[in-house]
């Protein structure tokens, strides 16, 4: 075989219902490194991206929050499985990115072993964070953490697929759908990986990615009605007040994770989860008959 | 519908004998609770500092007696001046006694604060009826005595914080605003005063402007309670004085509870500050009657669902969906429990529904009456006499309502009931979820597999299965959606007041 033979590029595009379309918008933009290599043209998502992402993860929603917990969980640690085979991919596309050979092992063993963390945690929060109540009256009471639905994420630009995959995974264990949007200046492990996801029985429209200028797509996601969180993992605080703002007007849960350094043991806990959740509180009356009332 | 129109004629022509107006042959002799053991002051100043001091801005205004329109006493009014001075005192607090007490030690006072509202129980029940307008059996049975168990129940939590939130030390946020609605003006003070000083945060709380009366009385515990001055200051006064609280630099945490409308203004106001904001806003809950359901209780369920306190409830049950197959013997049973619902003077011990807050909720009502009118439904009301002064509405109902119809959308806040149909489980299910609001819902049936299928697809903080407006200490309570955000009461409602 010829020695110089012509390579193949990939073409990036987005992650929508389990599908890879380009942006509807036809724009694209160049990735490049610190040496200057040009590494992609990614698609520049756009509004439209979002709110049809948005769409589908809504269809998602209502299949993933009612699948059995075990078997959130077993979809979780598959999406570990297939990310562990493609290894030397991610390290050689981190690597490409400016990331030193080093660190990027580091990161994609890191980002591993969070999805692993959290493949168990998907039927056990419920046990921790749940309660049954011991009301004076004689009613059965108890209280469960349920998913809070659509979740709009804004990922960071550092650390570029350990803090993705550290923001979707709690979100997505606790029965939410998500629509994210990766680092714009590396993006490249972002789609990667969404080819990973697609490979692991993860149901289309659970996850889904848009490339593209979080300044533009963040405030669609915070302005849509139809998302009901919105997870603040970059790094830039006017983007935060804008996002507030607009997210009011449907009361949007809003959580800013500036602070949290992924790397370390404070990037993975169950209150990433419970972050996510709203908390059900169920009433039903205990018989009365024939002498003492029985009481939980 | 057709067979509904000819139903209501048919009630109109033998209204002659309706079977169970309890109060036509024989009238109840009124039962009235006194009010000799009350003492309402003349003037009411600011909770400062553990002292009660005149406001800066040196307004005051009434609070009347709606089921009367009487003055019942006048009431400072604070400006920012004020929230100021009270937001120093807190902080003052914070960093100082408070702050540094164990937590066994702030238990002992939030018990003693509990045991003191049961001690001048009777005196806050009554106030609360004369202030707000609540039936007094209500006010005694339940407002009173669920602010007490409140206060009692977090005492407890005080130096058990640690146990509460696994692999955390959780620690206090610092200074708490705190924004009160009218419908359950002590109880309400107790939702939000007893987790913050459990978990040793300070407390700026400011009551609704037409209710200040029992969280004055309560200052006066307080202050009977020894605490240390400025962990609890009590700031009356209307919106505004709630929006100069809301928008002080140095408060930590803002709890509000009113409308949404309101609490969306406050998360933005909070936005980019480091404020941590919990919200238990508005409601307009389903309660969903299955033809397998036990109709009698289902139709006491109707009636406490939407008449308790006047309808003024965030989680009333104001939707209710009743299964087609039952519908006509439901609106029978309902129009002949409405039939005997007694309104009138709050203070007599066999009204069902006292007075509505104030002219202005009163006009609310009104004005969703006639939109509810215009748009088609079909009007119902007892046909009873209200009392000539005072804010009273006679219990509502409407059939023919369209989903889409405001009355059937948006929060009336009154005795008013809207009655739709349906047919199977997923079509009330949807219906039920298609409102922005999720903090509560009804189920009655006596299939229990129906019931969860329910209960885990309804989209809502509260669910009742053949119960409603229940409430407890233990049981955590607060909205999903545009119903708010964090809950109170529970386990749950400590991690609002705490950084974990």
């Amino acid at each position: 075989m010829s020695t110089n033979r012509l390579s193949i590029l990939k073409t990036y595009k987005l992650y929508i219902g389990g599908q890879f379309p380009r942006t509807e918008s036809g724009r694209s933009y160049k990735a490049t490194n610190s040496k200057g290599d040009h590494l992609a043209n990614m698609c520049w998502g756009s509004k439209k991206d979002v709110r049809d992402a948005i769409v589908s993860a809504r269809a998602a929603w209502k299949g993933w929050s009612a699948r059995a917990a075990f078997n959130r969980g077993q979809i979780l640690y598959r999406i570990a499985e297939m990310l562990e085979g493609r290894s030397e991919q991610f390290v050689s596309e981190l690597v490409s990115m400016d990331v030193t050979a080093q660190d990027a092992k580091e990161e994609v063993q890191d980002s591993i072993d969070r999805l692993v963390y959290y493949a168990g945690w998907c039927d056990k929060y419920q046990q921790v964070f749940g309660t049954v109540n011991p009301v004076a009256s004689s009613h059965f009471n108890f209280s469960v953490p349920e998913s809070t639905g659509v979740v709009g994420i804004v990922s960071k630009e550092a650390s570029p697929l350990l803090s993705l995959v550290s923001l979707i995974a709690p979100a997505i264990a606790g029965g939410n759908t998500v629509v994210v949007i990766p680092s714009y200046s590396k993006p490249l492990a972002a789609i990667s990986f969404a080819e990973v996801i697609n490979d692991s029985d993860v149901p289309g429209g659970v996850i889904n990615i848009i490339t593209g200028k979080a300044t533009e797509l963040a405030p669609a996601l915070a302005e849509h009605m139809d998302v009901n969180a919105l997870v603040l993992g970059n790094e830039s605080d006017e983007l935060d007040k804008d996002a507030i703002l607009k997210g009011t007007h449907n009361l949007k849960r809003i959580v800013a994770y500036h602070e949290i350094n992924w790397k370390t043991e404070q990037g993975q806990s169950p209150y990433f989860i419970l972050d996510l959740q709203e908390t059900k509180t169920t009433w039903h009356p205990i018989e009365n008959i024939g002498g003492a009332g029985a009481k939980y | 519908m057709a067979t509904t129109k000819k139903t209501a004629t048919k009630k109109v022509a033998k209204k002659a004998a309706p079977s169970l107006k309890f109060n036509t042959a024989w009238e109840y002799a009124p039962a009235l609770e006194g009010t000799s053991h009350v003492t309402i002051a003349p003037q009411y100043e600011l909770f400062i500092d553990g002292k009660f001091v005149k406001p800066e801005s040196g307004k005051y205004f009434n609070t009347i007696n709606p089921a009367t329109e009487a003055n019942l006493s006048s009431i400072a009014e604070a400006n920012a001046a004020d929230v100021d001075k009270a937001v120093k005192a807190a902080r003052k607090a914070y960093n100082g006694a408070w702050g540094k007490m164990s937590g066994a030690e702030r238990a002992k006072y939030i018990f003693r604060i509990s045991r003191m509202i049961q001690e001048k129980a009777r005196e806050l029940c009554v106030i609360e009826t004369l202030d707000g307008g609540k039936p007094i059996r209500e006010s005694r049975d339940i407002d009173i005595p669920l602010a007490a168990n409140h206060f009692f129940y977090y005492a407890g939590w005080a130096d058990k914080l640690d146990y509460a939130f696994p692999n955390r030390k959780p620690t206090s946020l610092g200074v708490a605003g705190q924004i009160i609605p009218w419908n359950f003006p002590l109880l309400m003070a107790a939702w939000k005063i007893a987790p913050a000083l459990a978990t040793g945060n300070t407390v700026v709380l400011k009551p609704a402007e037409t209710t200040p009366l029992t969280a004055l009385k309560l200052a006066e515990i307080i202050q009977e309670c020894d605490l240390p001055p400025g962990v609890v200051n009590i700031l009356t006064g209307a919106g505004a004085t709630g929006a100069a609280l809301v928008q002080h630099n140095d408060i930590n945490k803002i709890a509000f509870t009113g409308s949404t409308e309101v609490g969306k203004l406050i998360q933005q106001a909070c936005a980019g500050s480091s404020k941590k904001l919990t919200l238990e806003l508005g409601g307009k809950a389903a309660n969903i009657i299955f033809e397998d359901a036990p109709l009698d209780q289902a139709v006491e369920g109707i009636i406490n669902g939407i008449f308790f306190n006047q309808g003024h409830v965030c989680c009333a049950g104001s939707r209710l969906f009743v299964q087609e197959s039952v519908y006509k013997t439901v609106l029978r049973k309902l129009k002949d429990r409405m039939a005997t619902l007694i309104v009138g003077n709050p203070l007599d011990k066999n009204t069902d529904i006292g007075a509505i807050n104030s002219k202005q909720q009163l006009d609310t009502i009104h004005k969703y009456i006639t939109i509810g009118k215009k748009e088609g439904a079909e009007m119902y009301q007892t046909d009873i006499n209200l009392p000539r002064k005072g804010f009273y509405c006679k219990p509502t109902l409407f059939t023919d309502v369209a989903q889409s119809s405001r009355i059937a959308q948006e929060e009336i806040f009154g005795p008013v009931l809207t009655v739709q149909t349906f047919r199977t489980e997923d079509e009330v299910i949807e219906k039920a979820n298609n409102t922005p609001y999720g903090l509560s819902a009804g189920v009655w049936t006596d299939k229990g597999s129906k019931i969860f299928n329910l209960t885990t697809k309804i989209r809502a903080g509260v669910v009742w299965a053949n119960t409603y407006n229940k409430f407890d200490p233990t049981s955590p309570f607060g909205g999903y959606k545009e119903s708010g955000y964090g809950r109170e009461g529970g386990l749950q409602g400590l991690a609002g007041y705490l950084h974990i």
